[in-house]
């Protein structure tokens, strides 16, 4: 630590622009030979629109790249991949109808002197990329058959066997279990003495001081801080991510509410890639009216299942799920959304908007019946709804008219869930309401929530970010494969406590591997 | 706040802003080749622009266009109907069959069933068509292209099972018998127009108030657009999809009744190939066949540019493998122009958020007269 640091990429004044959001805004970026630095911020910082620049995904808008001191520009990634760059993608980039090997080779595969596919060389490579990672995976195996985790894992693997100088994580501990973690730390600590540099993306701060050098945090498309790790500590870190003091809301209060809005039974759901194993097993909740619940838990904990199948979008394998006091088994969605219970799905791209219609048809979508005159769709009647529904959660758009797609991700978010407020629902699901958006846009969704919730909405939410249950959720459940295995009240909890239960590897023991 | 969010409300359509020349001259494409079509005809041959002649070739354009319409519901659904051309012969054989008397079981003697009867019973069958072709697709989620590939040929079959390749000549049936009139769509006029163009006009009116005033054709765009959302918004997309096909069906079926009053004939093999030509139709008409974009106006000027461009040609006599190729050409330049205009507008787009999930592009262009309802309904402008 004591020789100067040698730079290996240097990016300046890279800016990015999306339609009308400028993801990027004039970002600096250093990423030294042989260390891993780490790259902070909140959800929709920029951080990922900075690592696909780097990695040749995305040009940038403006800005340099310098390689070893020399200009360079990648057309692709395969460009970037030949000057020894490679990235791990966040969300899992493989072909599950492929097995491990195909996949590790994709692309690139090894070829004998007949010219065919050299499936032997191929295989030893990956039970030596296994070895070293040490997972048990068959090279034969089909993705598809792996558990997420394990996938991760061979993504991992495929991105060691190009032997790159620089390597991108983006969130590759998201879906891996505590020993794996280690496992993994323990490879990058291999790759940087033999002067591979890394730069590591990861929502643990707890896990990315111990891994990494150097810290830099990314805010709103602009670079806040640049630190030595060994200078900073959690609250610094956060502090900086989030830029203020940022508190995200109080609980409801609960006053004037008895009723029970959602029971949810014994609820059974199979897993949709895998119909044998069950992804909720045995899942009770009861959500009484203006009360807000906050559903924690790893990728792959259930919490998506549950509340799709609540929503009636997958069948339940057994139990029954109430709302006030019918039975909703074997109602159409339609009928769930007339009864009162509406879903803000994850992805709102592929579960929750049209990317044909504009802001108000979206918006519209659910509650086309409120305004049907006879046969036809009343014009004004529309227009009030929508306007009413754009006031609601306060989006700002150019006109109800306007393509949905011209919206920044927290506005879209914003009529995904005005379009199911527009149904007068009486329990809300919202699956990761914050996902992609940014801080402020966060903060006013959850003001939205807490204020409906003084109304007398029954509030379901979930969420990957420990700090999220610690707002405005009334009680926190914590689910891992399948089952509830915590419940906290809102005082009680403290981050840790959640993201241990979750199975996650946040606990104080990971804080104090740091001295090593 | 609510003021100052609702300002922007009041300022001019989003459209109006992002370069109207280029985008009307994208959008009214079809309308541009259509022109240029007539003006090069009429320097072509005197006899072109003639209204007598555009009639005649109105007339033609209304079946394509018919079925046009219908393939078009399908293909806003992100689906597919190439049964549509058997449907046509299947749907006149019947119309035949039953004009020429059906002999009743134990009876000893033939039934000869009203015309209106007739009419009924051939629309029902388009209409069954589509139904099998919708319960294919969406209850057993057959690939679209596969399951009307399929029924193509079980309809054609049928068709030539039922007048074992024949023809049903003389539809005009038999004042004694009392079922006359069959013809009286080929030949009639209304204000001197002919029947079948009308018959086109109230279909493609009808057709475009359900598209843009009723809630099922917001089904049908949403769901056509983003099944996905659709389906969690609580629209009952399976029902759409089966009501797609059986709109397509039917569609089918009147344009069958229309060739056979016409010709005072039905032939099994009526309607060969029609399926493509009313595809062309739709796709210059800038519908896509992804889903979700498209509309009656731009069908209708496909099926019109079509049609009086082979109309065109034979009026000037170039040989009938020049048609083919000028044809084939007019289609690939049509897509080619539709592909070069949703580039055009990804160029503007990106991804609506800087998501770390690196979110799909979604097309961002104000794409505002896809469901306009003000959008003016053009028929036969040329």
């Amino acid at each position: 630590m004591t020789d100067v640091p040698e730079v290996v990429l240097r990016a300046s004044d890279i800016t990015k622009r999306y339609g009308g959001t400028q993801a990027l805004k004039g970002v600096n970026f250093e990423i030294v030979k042989g260390k891993v630095t780490t790259l902070l911020g909140e959800n929709g910082a920029g951080k990922s629109t900075l690592m696909k620049i780097l990695a040749g995904v995305e040009t940038p808008t403006s800005g340099t790249l310098e390689l070893d001191g020399e200009l360079v520009s990648f057309d692709s990634t395969a460009d970037a991949a030949d000057k020894g760059i490679s990235i791990i993608h966040q969300e899992l980039s493989l072909c599950p109808n492929l097995s491990v090997r195909d996949n590790i080779f994709m692309g690139r595969e090894l070829v004998t002197s007949a010219g065919t596919v050299d499936y032997a060389a191929e295989r030893k490579i990956v039970r030596q990329l296994m070895e070293r990672l040490e997972e048990q995976i068959h090279p034969d195996t089909l993705v598809a058959d792996l558990r997420l985790g394990q996938q991760q894992i061979v993504e991992i693997a495929r991105a060691l066997s190009i032997d790159a100088r620089i390597l991108i994580m983006d969130e590759p501990t998201s879906a891996l279990s505590a020993s794996e973690v280690d496992v993994l730390f323990k490879v990058i600590n291999d790759l940087t003495a033999s002067n591979v540099s890394i730069v590591y993306i990861s929502h643990h701060l707890e896990e990315a001081l111990k891994v990494s050098e150097y810290v830099v945090v990314l805010r709103d498309g602009v670079i806040v801080a640049a630190e030595s790790s060994a200078n900073v500590d959690v609250p610094w870190i956060v502090a900086m991510m989030v830029g203020r003091d940022f508190d995200l809301g109080q609980p409801p209060s609960l006053a004037g509410h008895e009723a029970t809005a959602l029971t949810i039974d014994r609820v059974r759901v199979a897993d949709p890639a895998n119909p044998a194993r069950l992804s909720v097993d045995g899942v009770s909740l009861e959500i009484r009216a203006g009360e807000i619940v906050c559903i924690y838990g790893l990728m792959g904990a259930g919490r998506t299942e549950l509340l799709e199948a609540i929503a009636g979008r997958v069948p339940l394998v057994s139990g029954t799920v109430l709302v006030g006091d019918t039975d909703i088994h074997g109602l159409s969605i339609a009928e769930r959304i007339e009864l009162g219970l509406g879903l803000v799905p994850e992805d709102r791209q592929r579960d929750g908007l049209v990317p044909s219609l504009s802001v108000g048809h979206n918006m519209s979508l659910a509650s086309l019946a409120g305004f049907v005159n006879g046969l036809f769709l009343s014009r004004s009647g529309e227009e009030k709804i929508v306007r009413e529904g754009i006031k609601n959660v306060a989006v700002k758009t150019a006109g109800t008219g306007a393509s949905i797609g011209s919206l920044s991700g927290g506005n879209q978010q914003k009529v995904v869930i005005a379009k199911m407020l527009l149904t007068k629902p009486k329990v809300l699901l919202l699956d990761e309401p914050s996902r992609g958006i940014d801080v402020g846009a966060k903060s006013e969704v959850f003001g939205l929530l807490s204020s409906l919730a003084d109304k007398g909405l029954a509030v379901l939410y979930s969420t990957s970010e420990a700090a999220e249950c610690l707002s405005i959720a009334n009680r926190i459940i914590v689910m891992r494969k399948g089952k509830i295995v915590a419940e906290f009240g809102s005082e009680a909890a403290t981050q840790n406590e959640i993201m241990a239960a979750s199975g996650e590897q946040a606990d104080t023991s990971r804080t104090n591997g740091k001295n090593k | 706040m609510t003021s100052r969010l609702l300002e922007p409300l009041r300022q001019k359509p989003v459209w109006l802003e992002n370069g109207v020349g280029l985008r009307t001259l994208f959008e009214g494409r079809a309308f541009i080749a259509l022109i240029v079509i007539v003006v090069v005809f009429s320097a072509l041959s005197p006899n072109y622009f003639t209204m007598e002649n555009l009639l005649v070739m109105s007339r033609h354009v209304a079946v394509n266009a018919i079925l046009a319409i219908g393939v078009l519901m399908v293909i806003l659904n992100a689906g597919i109907d190439l049964s549509v051309g058997s449907t046509v012969g299947l749907a006149g054989v019947v119309a035949g069959y039953l004009l020429a008397g059906v002999k009743v079981p134990f009876w000893d003697s033939v039934a000869y069933p009203a015309v209106w009867v007739v009419i009924i019973c051939s629309l029902a069958i388009g209409g069954l068509v589509g139904w099998v072709n919708g319960v294919l697709v969406s209850r057993f989620k057959v690939a679209p292209f596969v399951a009307t590939l399929g029924t193509l040929y079980v309809v054609r079959g049928l068709a030539l099972l039922i007048t074992n390749g024949l023809t049903y000549p003389k539809l005009q049936g038999t004042p004694a018998l009392g079922n006359t009139g069959f013809n009286w769509v080929g030949f009639e006029t209304f204000l001197s127009i002919p029947v079948g163009i009308l018959i086109m006009v109230v279909i493609a009116a009808a057709g475009s108030v359900m598209l843009n005033k009723t809630p099922f054709g917001r089904w049908l765009y949403a769901s056509g657009g983003n099944e996905r959302a659709a389906e969690l918004s609580g629209i009952p997309v399976k029902k759409v999809q089966l009501s797609v096909y059986v709109i397509s069906g039917v569609c089918a079926g009147v344009a069958g009744l229309i060739i056979a009053s016409e010709l005072t004939s039905a032939t099994p093999q009526t309607g060969t190939s029609f399926e493509l030509t009313a595809i062309a139709a739709v796709v210059i008409g800038g519908a896509s066949l992804m889903g979700g974009r498209g509309n009656i106006r731009g069908t209708l000027l496909g099926a019109f540019v079509i049609g009086f461009l082979s109309d065109g040609l034979v009026i000037i006599g170039v040989s009938q493998y020049w048609q083919m190729v000028f044809k084939g050409a007019v289609i690939v330049l049509a897509v080619m122009l539709n592909s070069v205009e949703y580039r055009s507008k990804r160029v503007k787009a990106g991804p609506s958020s800087p998501s770390p999930g690196g979110s799909t592009v979604i097309d961002s262009s104000p794409d505002s007269d896809v469901t306009d309802p003000r959008t003016p309904l053009v028929v036969g402008s040329a």
